[in-house]
């Protein structure tokens, strides 16, 4: 059954992507699992948790549905199905995380989830050009409800972020040493790509990612983004034997594994070494690929 | 342990946990999955002459005593679906797992066509889905409502099909289900599988609708158990064949008392949402243990026992 849950801030991260923030967390939500968000007369789609302290989700207006929900105010009720599926599983102490495009969403709640354990995180983060860079600042952010650092008192820390100048991605690591002392960390290191140098490097987040694992290698690598992406990535971690847990995206319907609508294409499963009869909203939508080496 | 062999008309099944129809089943992939889980026969999800999309989101939803569902019969169209089937055919026969495949369609003469393309793909078994909840406004009253309807479909299809066997599925919203089995069986079909699910509605009340975006859908899981129970009963005591009994099975004592009304097989469907596609298996590793338990060697013990 769903559960009602009322908007109490709305925060935009780009052109097309708005972070809602609830009234309350969702009993039992793990990182990596989603929820499928209901509008009574439009419709349900299936939405990443952003967070969870009180539950946050990222919606990018792709469709009708995603526009329906942008024009939800605060107040406003959402009806929520989940925590649904098989979400992301610590592994390690010192975790590396992928984000491509909107794939950030989940991550972010894993991120927070780590720091909180102590862990040690770097994040990669991919898109096209610098506007689609999704929640940078709130990866680097020290206060745990906070989505996209504007707070006043975290200026100073985000400057390289929120002025997008910047093409030299070691600017970030820089934030490392100025972050305060607070109950949640900010993340080790924040690696930017964009694939026309708006921001961050230009390139490929998987450059960025060899980058990273030269550097210190992970004990586990988490990504998120779109099925290329994630192929690629597949094969880097294969490459390095590294432990891999990939969030996938399929047509979602029941979310409750029954209808057999949300298998993997053939190619992108075997680029990927993922079972035969794999369903995303069940198995899924994160893959843990731990091997004993 | 005791012996879980099922003799279901000319097939032998390693036991007689049966995958139903519309629950997985889209793909080779899956099927194969489901058997390896440990199925004793695999149900493709149904197909009827045209691809169709099927309805839009919310489609199903988990409530207090199981799911509702109206994913509007969504599939790949039948020449799709049989070459789906030959594939999954070639993969499940190394397996030693039969194949059954399901045909709805929304009149008589297409039943007859749909039948015959996917015949030529041969399974092992053609389910005949007269008797879907979901698609009424555009196919009328279910098949399954009236004897006459019944009978017209599986004199179809029983032509169409040559010498594979059907199963015709009836609708558990009927006064007299002994009666529509009759029809059936009267008619040319080899086996019934029964029952699909019971048509009912969720509404969240905070938001004044229907969940589902069909508004009605198909109840199925625990609260479908005893209404599935007494139809098998009563088609148990009306009709010879061998019947597919179906409907709310979640446990191995659940999947004895649907043998107990007088089912051969029985089908499991929505346990595969609690208990993930190792239900199958599990289910029937239990039927099992509860044979032994109980003292009963063989399936034909106990059927019928409770009729």
């Amino acid at each position: 059954m769903h559960q009602t849950f009322t908007i109490t801030e709305i925060r935009t991260e780009n052109y097309r992507t708005k972070t809602f923030i609830f009234d309350r967390s969702l009993p039992g939500a793990q990182p990596g699992q989603y929820v499928m968000a209901w509008l009574p007369d439009v419709g349900e789609k299936p939405f990443s948790i952003a967070g969870n302290a009180p539950l946050a989700l990222m919606v990018v207006a792709v469709g009708p549905f995603s526009e329906a929900l942008h024009r939800l105010r605060v107040g406003e009720r959402v009806w929520v199905r989940g925590p649904l599926g098989q979400g992301f599983a610590l592994h390690g102490a010192h975790h590396l995380l992928v984000g491509g495009g909107y794939g950030v969403a989940p991550l972010l709640f894993l991120a927070r989830t780590a720091l909180a354990a102590g862990h040690s995180v770097e994040v990669c983060i991919g898109a096209r050009t610098a506007e689609d860079v999704l929640l940078a600042e709130a990866f680097m952010s020290t206060d745990s409800t906070d989505f996209n650092g504007l707070r006043e008192e975290k200026k100073s820390d985000t400057v390289a972020l929120t002025t997008r100048t910047s093409t030299d991605s070691t600017d970030f690591n820089g934030l490392r040493e100025k972050k305060s002392v607070s109950s949640v960390q900010s993340v080790d290191k924040l690696l930017i790509t964009t694939e026309d140098g708006t921001l961050g490097e230009q390139g490929l987040v998987t450059r960025a990612v060899e980058a990273a694992i030269a550097a210190r290698r992970p004990d586990c690598v988490y990504a998120c983004g779109p099925a290329p992406m994630l192929t690629a990535l597949a094969r880097l971690c294969q490459a390095h034997s590294l432990p891999h847990q990939f969030s996938w995206e399929a047509h979602l319907r029941c979310g409750l594994g029954i209808c057999g609508s949300c298998e993997l294409d053939t190619q992108t499963r075997q680029a990927a070494n993922m079972p035969a009869g794999w369903l995303v909203c069940k198995d899924g939508p994160v893959r843990i690929m731990i091997h004993d080496s | 342990m005791s012996d879980l062999t099922c003799e279901f008309l000319n097939l032998k099944l390693r036991n007689p946990i049966v995958l139903a129809s519309g629950i997985l089943g889209t793909s080779a992939d899956v099927l194969e999955r489901v058997a390896r889980a440990g199925a004793g026969a695999v149900t493709a999800k149904s197909c009827g002459p045209a691809p169709r999309a099927g309805h839009p989101n919310p489609v199903a939803v988990e409530w207090d005593h199981g799911l509702l569902n109206a994913i509007g019969l969504s599939n790949p169209g039948a020449e799709e679906e049989a070459r789906m089937l030959v594939e999954a055919r070639a993969r499940l026969e190394p397996l030693g797992v039969p194949l059954i495949a399901s045909i709805f369609a929304g009149t008589v003469a297409e039943f007859g066509d749909v039948a015959r393309v996917i015949a030529a793909a041969r399974p092992h078994l053609i389910e005949v889905n007269i008797s879907c909840p979901n698609v009424a406004d555009e196919f009328g009253t279910p098949f399954a409502a009236l004897c006459e309807s019944a009978a017209a479909v599986t004199e179809m299809v029983k032509c169409a099909v040559g010498d594979i066997p059907i199963s015709v599925k009836l609708a558990p919203n009927v006064p007299n289900i002994g009666r529509i089995a009759a029809a059936a069986v009267e008619a040319g079909a080899d086996a019934i599988t029964a029952i699909n699910t019971m048509p009912g509605m969720v509404i969240d009340a905070e938001a004044g609708r229907p969940v589902l975006s069909n508004r009605v859908g198909g109840i199925s899981g625990p609260a479908l158990k005893p209404i599935a129970l007494r139809c098998v009963y009563e088609i148990a005591r009306s009709v010879r064949v061998p019947i597919i009994g179906t409907g709310g099975v979640t446990t191995g004592r659940d999947a004895a008392e649907m043998l107990m009304a007088g089912a051969t097989a029985v089908g499991v469907g929505s346990a595969v949402w609690t208990r993930g596609v190792a239900a199958l298996g599990d289910i029937a590793a239990e039927l099992a243990a509860f044979m032994a338990q109980e003292g009963y060697r063989t399936l034909g013990a106990l059927r019928g026992v409770a009729l």
